[in-house]
């Protein structure tokens, strides 16, 4: 009995949340009069698939894809190597104030996006780096603490004893950390790399102060051009949004096993 | 690298007054020794009496507070881990968990730039020694823990270091396995000749594997030397008290006499003096402590013998008996018996102490000097 009510209610719970996907889905293939047929058209008889297609020809989404590719690898890259090199600083280094340091970088967790939007911005302009792809790659390469947190715990569970025994056969801070740990964080490293490829990849906000031409948009930002002043193509964004789901979908598939994995925090035993 | 060829460069290893606090508490307090080239050398004690410290100095994964290490000639007090030419087998082995064996065992030549003609030669002969030779291609989470072991050692014999360290290699073995691979060591050291460093809190493994025990208490040396010295000479209480199970009974005494070459005592609670053949003089004025070992304190009749007690409790184990005798003052006597010895619990017993198997330790805890009959004497200076 109990057991009939948990599966109800799951099943009740997934279908809110495929529900929109569905829509988005169904509205992306229907034809023109479909879409604004009263009262509203649940399953179309003609799927349209050439909307996707079509969309996609209609704005330079080959360039916007580009752009949005390049962000998403450069700042993944840098996210996993700065955050686990400043994780391992933190879980296997001694040094005065460490703990301090490592409270102030949790802090900075606390500061909220629209706060730094401004003197950011300020920054980049004084770089001239406005107008590139630069303020939504370079950050990443100077660590985020949430995952230097996420990644350090991880590293401490590991036994010291494993770095002094690669001491004693020679390897030095760098190839610990190279050889032996980044190897080993590899779960908790595809995790962050998750996050940060679905953040990356669905950013709009950043893109939108930084990037003004055109050739520099990542997708979501093409993807907002069908919001024209007059009329809203609402069957290309809908068409564009499925497509643009489907990389996250697709490593979040990949990666679910890891990423329980290391949410439930079983690393390395023995 | 090279070891012991021409016997040039001998790997006697020399500690000079190494002191090493953690902040405020000082876990070595100045320990000195010189282990000889080649020696099989166990650093025996209770937990947390600094073995590990010790050993890890050595290893030079701990910065010393004072004092100087020597190896083969060298002064390797500053050198970092891996130019000193030492290999360590951690008590939880710390394989690396993400390489198979082979690995493994040639992390470390290949980080040196070694061949690698050579490291497969390397590998192929530790693995030949270890018989782990089919365990190669194997992660360490898929092997038992008797086989980390032999990865574990397999990972500093490829090396062939100075002088090998073990932290308490065997304490995650079931008992079996564990006198098994103490065989087994023993035979790699015979085999590999190179000097080895053995730590440890199990006194038998200690007293079996080693040429000399240090006995660590407190971050101390309390006492090296060969297992039988330990066991007839304990220099202090602490070491007669830590060697030998059962342990040595105790008892407080005062001096009576002192003649020639010899002291007269009485034990608190007997009934006649002691005389013990020792050259030592010691403050009459001052109490002293009587040590006999189980196995030496004979039960007789009641009323022979300088004791009377009440069995409390015979533990029999077949060959030998453990009869616990309670004297009238509650102190609790070990004496060992032969495996029929029809003594019972609450029977009324005496206990008899040959004066030539007694040890005696001054005020301080310090062994007076002892003779020894000529069989034991001639064991020890073998
Ligand atoms: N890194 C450390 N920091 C503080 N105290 C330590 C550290 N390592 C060991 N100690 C202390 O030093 C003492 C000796 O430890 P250890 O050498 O591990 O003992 P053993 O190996 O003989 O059991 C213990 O009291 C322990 O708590
Ligand atoms: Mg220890």
């Amino acid at each position: 009995m109990r057991k009939t009510l948990a599966y109800a209610a799951l099943i009740f719970l997934s279908a809110l949340f495929v529900a929109p996907f569905l829509w988005t889905l169904i509205t992306a293939v229907k034809s023109q009069a479909d879409l604004v047929a009263y009262p509203p058209v649940l399953w179309p008889a003609d799927w349209h698939w050439e909307n996707f297609t079509d969309a996609w020809g209609k704005l330079s989404f080959n360039i916007f894809l580009k752009n949005s590719v390049i962000v998403v690898v450069l700042s993944t890259i840098g996210q996993l190597f700065s955050s686990s090199l400043v994780a391992f600083g933190f879980a296997r280094f001694r040094f005065p104030g460490r703990d301090a340091i490592f409270v102030l970088l949790l802090a900075t967790m606390m500061i909220p996006w629209d706060v730094k939007m401004i003197p950011l911005y300020m920054e980049f302009n004084y770089l001239g780096w406005i107008n590139t792809l630069k303020p939504l790659i370079v950050p990443a390469w100077f660590s985020e603490a949430f995952f230097v947190f996420l990644l350090r715990q991880y590293i401490m569970t590991i036994p010291t004893e494993i770095d002094e025994a690669a001491r004693m056969d020679g390897a030095n801070a760098w190839q610990i950390y190279w050889k032996i740990h980044l190897p080993l964080m590899a779960p908790a490293l595809v995790l962050v790399g998750t996050f940060q490829f679905i953040n990356a990849w669905n950013d709009y906000l950043g893109p939108l102060i930084y990037l003004n031409d055109q050739t520099t948009y990542t997708l979501p930002l093409g993807l907002a051009l069908f919001k024209g002043l007059h009329e809203v193509d609402v069957v290309s964004i809908a068409a564009v949004t499925i497509i643009l789901c489907l990389p996250p979908l697709a490593l979040f598939f990949y990666a679910q096993r890891y990423i329980m994995d290391s949410a439930l925090g079983s690393s390395v035993k023995g | 690298m090279v070891h012991a060829s021409g016997g040039a460069s001998l790997a006697d290893l020399r500690i000079e007054s190494l002191h090493k606090s953690f902040g405020p508490v000082d876990v070595l307090k100045g320990i000195d020794l010189a282990i000889r080239d080649g020696e099989f050398v166990s650093f025996l004690g209770p937990s947390g009496c600094g073995k590990s410290t010790l050993l890890r100095s050595i290893a030079g994964l701990e910065t010393l507070t004072g004092g100087a290490i020597h190896l083969g000639g060298r002064d390797i007090t500053d050198l970092p881990s891996a130019r000193r030419d030492i290999a360590m087998v951690f008590q939880n082995y710390a394989l690396y968990p993400h390489m198979n064996v082979r690995k493994n065992m040639s992390f470390g030549l290949s980080l040196n730039g070694m061949k690698t003609a050579e490291i497969d030669r390397r590998v192929a002969e530790a693995a030949d020694i270890l018989r782990i030779t089919d365990l190669l291609a194997r992660k360490p989470k898929q092997l038992s823990g008797g086989q980390r072991q032999r990865v574990a050692i397999g990972r500093a014999i490829v090396r062939k270091p100075q002088l090998f360290l073990l932290d308490e290699p065997l304490s995650n073995l079931d008992a079996g396995l564990r006198v098994t691979m103490r065989a087994e060591l023993a035979a790699l050291h015979e085999r590999l000749g190179v000097t080895m460093i053995y730590v440890t809190h199990d006194q038998v493994e200690a007293m079996t594997l080693s040429h000399r025990v240090v006995v660590l208490d407190k971050g101390r040396v309390s006492q090296f030397g060969s297992p039988l010295e330990l066991f007839h000479r304990p220099a202090n209480l602490f070491v007669a008290g830590f060697i030998g199970s059962p342990k040595m009974n105790f008892l407080p005494a005062r001096i009576t006499g002192q003649g020639e070459g010899a002291i007269t005592l009485r034990a608190d609670g007997t009934a006649s003096d002691l005389t013990i053949a020792t050259p030592a003089r010691p403050d009459p004025a001052r109490p002293v402590t009587l040590g006999i070992r189980p196995d030496r304190l004979e039960i007789v009749g009641e009323g022979e013998g300088q004791l009377t007690g009440t069995v409390q409790l015979m533990e029999r184990l077949g060959t030998e008996s453990h009869a616990h005798i309670a004297l009238a003052d509650g102190t609790v006597l070990v004496a060992i018996t032969d495996g029929t010895h029809p003594a019972r619990a609450h029977d009324r017993v005496g206990l008899r102490i040959p004066a030539a198997d007694a040890h005696v330790f001054d005020a301080d805890g310090l062994a007076l000097p002892r003779a020894l009959d000529p069989a034991t004497e001639r064991l020890l200076t073998q």
